[in-house]
């Protein structure tokens, strides 16, 4: 079992939670992920880590409440414990000193690019960061990114904070102010990652982005996260799920995603309806 | 032996087969000759002492029974349900060249399960040895390997990367089959001869071999099966409504996806289901889709009944639960419709040439005998390999073309020393009762090393 150790509310419907998880923690570095299980009933998904301390023994993860096992783990509180957290999975991502570097976070994602950065920024990197999300209510972590950027732009659809509009007209301002960005790290929504793609693609920036599709084991042994790149079938598990932005094919990964959404909402159905103490 | 009526049973998940009773068994058990040198030994991978514990059952000693069996196997209820028996101890069956051999396997799974239910362990704790062996994979390779160095007096720990020992006993063979609280009582067993079980350990990632080796394991065995799915690598494959058999099986079996929303891990089929290939592992599919709700459930295989590598059980109760079976027919792309969901299935039909070096008639694609079938679903079961997590980790390890460890075929020890290595990650998928075979031979392997350490 692997206590939740600390909790913080980051967005309505956001929260930080803090795992006690040492020989996860040991070995994960940036661009990793976990596979956890809420209880004996429960499914696996995977979550990105956000945040972890060696010393500690800890592993942070951020988490939105979206589905039945989201809302499960959104209303852990400290002291309880997941059944099952495995990790560190997938690929690291690779960090070298390229020069100036761009992060682009969007929504949830900004949780995920946050070690990134750091350790772009440790690696000696100008580290630009875009921080996107619908509304200044729903950004989170800018605290965190800005202590780890040389940089940071701040984007909103509603235009609450910062520019009014998507990441990719934060990143436009980037790179019209003339920064040779060498590399851009893209994580958010799978419609967000596919908006940067299309953007940075004719200007032939190297962009990479962060596959999050349907996973069971996460360690390649069942294929449900098939992605195709470059024409060619991976698994996001154990090949990803970083790759290059530029050869992923979105449209059939965003497909993917909804091969459970009915079964998905009945869950998230039922588990709502049994918190208001309905009958099922 | 007593069935479920195959129009029930394509339903539920609850056994097919209900096992004997005290009195049939003890009926089948004195039909053994008692041979003065048993064939049947020599058929069984794991030297069961079949004449002996059999007579037990004909003195109605079940107990007694299920300690003799326990001598060399350290999971007989699993075995008396999953073996191969047909080609390993009941082909070598002298009754058999007459007529029926002894039942060896139906009488191996009546004492375990007796025994289960009535026996007391009474396992007497080995002079420990002080060493320790790290097992990679709790599948039944893992397992047979740790439940004999336990008996050694070896301490032994098994790194498991699911949230569940068992391997394919778990995830692969259906509950229909291998009901899990029976692999799961084994496996306790296990635990109380003093095996450690840790689980969700990846290992290649959480910890690697070479830091097993300088953290006080002195020996290592790898046994991580046959886990990679293989695909067709045809159009249409990342289609929805595509799975590989491990995917929808694990779904189903270790995550109990047929409970859902009981259990939170979704499985669905839509009405025509296409199951890819012929063996075990596409017999389960395909009877899994079954009672998931599917209504027309179909095999598809290049070449004919006669080379279908699915045990004759299998097949059989397959036919009698109704699938279907589209032979000398191979798929060569899948069409979606416009919201990407499977929707049609494009096959070639096939003939048989001459034989290959295998010995199979090799089949010939018909030019121009395309056709479309319908379909909602497909199950992609045309074999696994090596899954490389733990052979890309570890430096010093030789091995094959496709990727399975290379090991002495006596002591199953690996070109890197102290590490040994054994079951379908050597051989390629294989059956349980061999990887199991492999397992006690690696530990009498290991065991042997320690000693001369």
């Amino acid at each position: 079992m692997y206590d939740v150790v600390k909790k913080r509310l980051l967005a309505p419907t956001i929260v930080l939670l803090e795992v006690d998880a040492p020989a996860v923690a040991a070995k994960v570095e940036p661009g990793q992920f976990v596979i956890v299980r809420v209880d004996e009933l429960g499914e696996r998904i995977p979550l990105t880590v956000m945040d972890f301390d060696r010393e500690k023994g800890t592993i942070t993860l951020v988490v939105q409440d979206v589905g039945y096992s989201s809302a499960l783990i959104t209303h852990m509180n400290e002291g309880d414990k997941f059944q099952d957290f495995v990790g560190p999975l997938g690929v690291a991502s690779e960090i070298e000193n390229y020069g100036t570097v761009v992060c682009v976070g969007g929504g949830l994602g900004n949780a995920p690019i946050y070690p990134i950065a750091r350790a772009l920024k440790a690696a000696g990197n100008y580290v630009i960061s875009v921080l996107g999300s619908r509304s200044a209510d729903l950004l989170i972590l800018e605290e965190e990114m800005r202590a780890v950027s040389n940089e940071v732009v701040i984007a909103t659809d509603d235009g609450s904070r910062g520019v009014k509009g998507f990441v990719t007209d934060g990143l436009a301002q980037v790179l019209d102010q003339g920064h040779q960005v060498k590399v851009i790290w893209a994580i958010g929504p799978m419609v967000m990652m596919r908006a940067v793609v299309n953007y940075t693609r004719p200007k032939g920036i190297k962009t990479i982005v962060s596959m999050n599709p349907i996973m069971v084991d996460g360690t390649g042994m069942c294929g449900a996260c098939r992605v195709s790149v470059g024409n060619e079938t991976k698994f996001a598990c154990v090949d990803g799920p970083e790759f290059d932005g530029h050869l992923v094919d979105f449209d059939l990964a965003m497909q993917r995603l909804t091969f459970y959404r009915d079964e998905e909402n009945r869950a998230k159905a039922r588990l709502e309806c049994d918190r208001e103490g309905g009958h099922h | 032996m007593p069935c479920q009526e195959p129009q029930v049973r394509a339903h539920n998940f609850d056994e097919v087969a209900l096992g004997y009773t005290q009195e049939t068994a003890v009926e089948e058990a004195k039909r053994c000759l008692r041979c003065k040198k048993p064939l049947c030994i020599t058929g069984c991978p794991v030297g069961v002492l079949i004449p002996e514990f059999i007579e037990k059952i004909t003195e109605e000693d079940f107990l007694e029974a299920g300690k003799v069996l326990k001598i060399k196997n350290s999971l007989p209820a699993v075995c008396g349900r999953v073996c191969p028996q047909e080609n390993q101890c009941e082909i070598k069956c002298i009754l058999g060249k007459k007529g029926e051999p002894v039942a060896i396997g139906r009488l191996e799974r009546f004492v375990a399960d007796y025994d289960m239910k009535f026996g007391e362990s009474t396992f007497e704790k080995p002079v420990p040895t002080g060493k320790r062996v790290a097992i990679i994979g709790g599948g039944p390779s893992g397992l047979a390997c740790a439940g004999d160095l336990a008996k050694a007096g070896h301490g032994v720990t098994i790194f498991e990367a699911l949230h569940v020992a068992g391997g394919v006993l778990m995830y692969g063979i259906p509950q229909f089959r291998l009901p899990k609280e029976i692999v799961q009582t084994e496996i306790a067993n296990l635990k109380q001869m003093g095996v450690e079980i840790l689980t969700n350990q990846v290992v290649g990632k959480i910890t690697s071999v070479d830091e097993l080796l300088g953290n006080g394991y002195e020996a290592v065995f790898i046994g991580t099966g046959a886990g990679l799915p293989y695909f067709m690598d045809i159009p249409g494959e990342n289609l929805n409504g595509v799975y590989s058999a491990n995917e929808f099986l694990t779904r189903t079996n270790l995550m109990k996806g047929y409970k859902f929303p009981d259990y939170a891990t979704p499985v669905k089929v839509g009405k025509n289901v296409a199951v890819l290939g012929a063996g075990n592992v596409a017999m389960d599919s395909a009877r899994t889709a079954l009672r998931l709700g599917a209504e027309n459930v179909s095999i598809i295989y290049r070449r004919s009944r006669a080379e279908m590598p699915a045990r004759n059980e299998e097949l059989e109760h397959a036919e009698e639960e109704g699938i279907h079976f589209h032979l000398l027919t191979s798929p060569v792309s899948i069409a979606g419709d416009e919201r990407g969901w499977v929707k049609s299935l494009t096959c070639l039909r096939y003939e048989l040439g001459e034989p290959d070096a295998s010995g199979r008639r090799s089949p010939l694609a018909i030019p121009g005998s395309e056709i479309e079938i319908p379909m909602d679903t497909v199950v992609v079961a045309i074999g696994q390999g090596p899954n490389p997590l733990v052979t890309t980790s570890t430096p010093g390890l030789d091995l094959s073309k496709r990727g399975n460890i290379v090991a002495d075929a006596e002591t199953l020890m690996t070109s890197k020393p102290g590490v040994f290595a054994g079951g379908d990650i050597v051989t390629g998928a294989a059956t349980v009762i061999l990887a199991m075979g492999a397992g006690k031979k690696a530990a009498s392997g290991i065991d042997q090393y320690l000693k001369a350490k």
